[in-house]
């Protein structure tokens, strides 16, 4: 198993294969990412929708499927906060009886896989796919996950990697497997 | 030649019941756990499948003595306890953990996370618990976590990982997950109707299920899993997203007609080798299209099917595990389980819908599931 093009996202900073490919002065999340999705001219206006773990993930992936044929590119994620970012939001707007709004748009962002499913819309990917939520980074666990799925012949190659965020702290390493 | 990997031990605690038995016999007499409750403060009240709270704190303190546990922990204890005490944790028993909210009512007016809502936390608690040996697995992949967590057992025992593995899943009701989806319109108005014509929505559930997972191997020879009260074999599994939208159902089926192709493909078993299927149908209008158009495009139009969620709810994270578990026990009853409250068809391509409890001979049992982020997910199950 091969590991190529390996996108890192830390620190207001995209990392593709060793080269910085975007930095921004922004410690914000929200706001580096999109100055990130303007600078590289990403041009899906879906990306505003998403909450901040989608566009991270999304941000990560983009650098490293936007070329190339990923009809046979399976998604195995992973990350230590889930969806907690979203779900702090979504709770905040049902914890008093007398502001009770809860939002569809926030409640969907709720579930950690969200992230994958935005890939895969963007990619048009129908392909195998799996989050797991893991106290630390464990790579050799998500690069087992994967090698069944490429020795399965499930897939031809898999995007893998971590997607950590909650609040202003985060972090994207992410990678493709091929056979 | 891969390693072939069973089901050989299972259990679940929900409102039918704190055992397989138990919720079996409450099945056969046509009783759900749907029932009205008022779940959240100065709110209409719910159709939802809840499990009463002092029975399951009576349960608990029968065996346990600590109480340093939130209520879905202790419905996870209660539910994995005899697994433990019936098979051995060794350095290559794998603990994966199948949940979409975990602790989330933990949040409810808290300026910052309680440690027990990290789901790595309550899964390490778990572990912990029991003095599991390795890493926590999580897997949290919205409604289709259950299905796939039996795959993700498989597929780590074949990649030589683990040796064998404890599977649990596991969701509670909350103010959290009632609120999302009755924002969304998508709570029926009615004790709710899978493939029916006047169904109104989902209603939500709350379980926890538990399965003991083996591969073939020198300490475990077939004959040794022969040996045991019952095996299936995991022979097929697939996870297919629809790549089509992150809350709604693709209305051609992509994903899961996929995921049940690959999963049949990997199985090698053909349509019409597949004696019975146990459905996701949530009781909403494009769910349970999607699944018609799916189940027809793999030609498994008359393959006798049901769906669950009539006797629990949607049991969300837990409902995959539990509906499979319960599969198997038809098949080991050579029973066939009614889709409670389907009376009239309501989709718009031919489904062998199951209507009253009947005998039958089940071999290979296709379980699906679907959910948001436009996932999907197939395993077929074969009795040894």
């Amino acid at each position: 198993m091969k590991k190529t093009d390996i996108c890192t996202i830390e620190n207001s900073k995209i990392i593709v294969n060793k080269e910085v490919i975007f930095e921004s002065q922004s410690k914000v999340f929200s706001e580096f990412a999109k100055e990130a999705y303007k600078s590289l001219e990403l041009n899906y206006p879906k990306f505003h929708k998403m909450d901040n773990l989608s566009k991270l993930a999304f941000l990560a992936s983009e650098m490293i499927l936007k070329d190339g044929d990923h009809s046979k590119t399976a998604i195995v994620l992973a990350n230590k906060s889930s969806s907690l970012d979203t779900d702090f939001k979504y709770q905040e707007s049902i914890n008093s009886q007398d502001n009770f709004f809860p939002s569809p748009a926030v409640f969907v962002y709720t579930l950690s896989n969200i992230c994958v499913g935005e890939i895969s819309i963007r990619h048009k990917m129908q392909t195998e796919n799996a989050f797991f939520v893991l106290d630390e980074f464990d790579e050799k666990f998500l690069n087992d996950y994967s090698e069944q799925i490429l020795e399965s012949g499930k897939a031809e190659k898999v995007l893998c990697g971590w997607v950590e965020l909650y609040q202003e702290s985060y972090k994207a390493f992410v990678y493709l497997l091929t056979n | 030649m891969r390693k072939e990997v069973y089901i050989t031990d299972y259990n679940c605690v929900t409102p039918l019941g704190f055992d397989v038995a138990s919720n079996w016999n409450a099945l056969l007499q046509g009783k759900s756990g749907v029932a009205k409750h008022k779940v959240i403060e100065n709110q209409e009240a719910f159709y939802a499948s809840i499990i009463d709270s002092e029975k399951l704190e009576e349960e608990f303190n029968k065996f346990f003595d600590n109480k340093d546990f939130t209520r879905l922990e202790k419905m996870f204890l209660l539910s994995l306890k005899p697994l433990v005490e019936r098979h051995n944790l060794t350095e290559e028993t794998a603990f994966i953990l199948s949940t979409t909210k975990g602790n989330i009512s933990l949040l409810k007016n808290k300026a910052t996370l309680p440690e027990g809502v990290y789901l790595s936390k309550l899964a390490q608690k778990i572990a912990d618990f029991f003095g599991f040996k390795t890493k926590p697995i999580v897997v949290s992949n919205a409604c289709v976590s259950g299905v796939m967590a039996i795959a993700v057992a498989k597929n780590m025992i074949q990649a030589g990982r683990y040796k064998d593995a404890f599977v649990v899943a596991g969701d509670e009701i909350s103010e959290f997950v009632i609120s999302g989806f009755n924002s969304f319109q998508a709570i029926g108005s009615q004790p709710c109707q899978p493939y029916d014509k006047n169904r109104s929505g989902i209603n939500i559930g709350e379980a926890t299920a538990a399965a003991f997972i083996t591969g073939h191997c020198e300490e475990r020879s077939d004959e040794a899993i022969s040996n045991e009260s019952f095996s299936f074999k995991i022979s097929g599994d697939s996870a297919i997203n629809d790549a089509n939208h992150i809350s709604g159902p693709s209305r051609t089926g992509d994903g899961l007609y996929a995921s049940i192709k690959n999963a049949m493909t990997e199985a090698n078993v053909s349509a019409e080798q597949i004696n019975f299927i146990s459905a996701h149908g949530t009781a909403t209008i494009y769910n349970d299209e999607m699944e018609a158009i799916a189940f027809n495009r793999m030609e498994l139009q008359n393959v006798p099917l049901n769906s669950m969620k009539g006797f629990y709810g949607h049991c969300l994270g837990a409902s995959g595990l539990l509906e499979s578990i319960i599969s198997m026990e038809s098949a080991l009853h050579n029973t066939l389980i009614s889709s409670k409250n389907f009376e009239e068809m309501g989709v718009s391509q031919p489904l062998h819908i199951i209507k009253e409890n009947q005998p039958a001979e089940i071999k290979y049992i296709l379980k699906t599931a679907s959910g948001f982020g436009g996932c999907n997910a197939a395993i077929v199950l074969e009795k040894c």
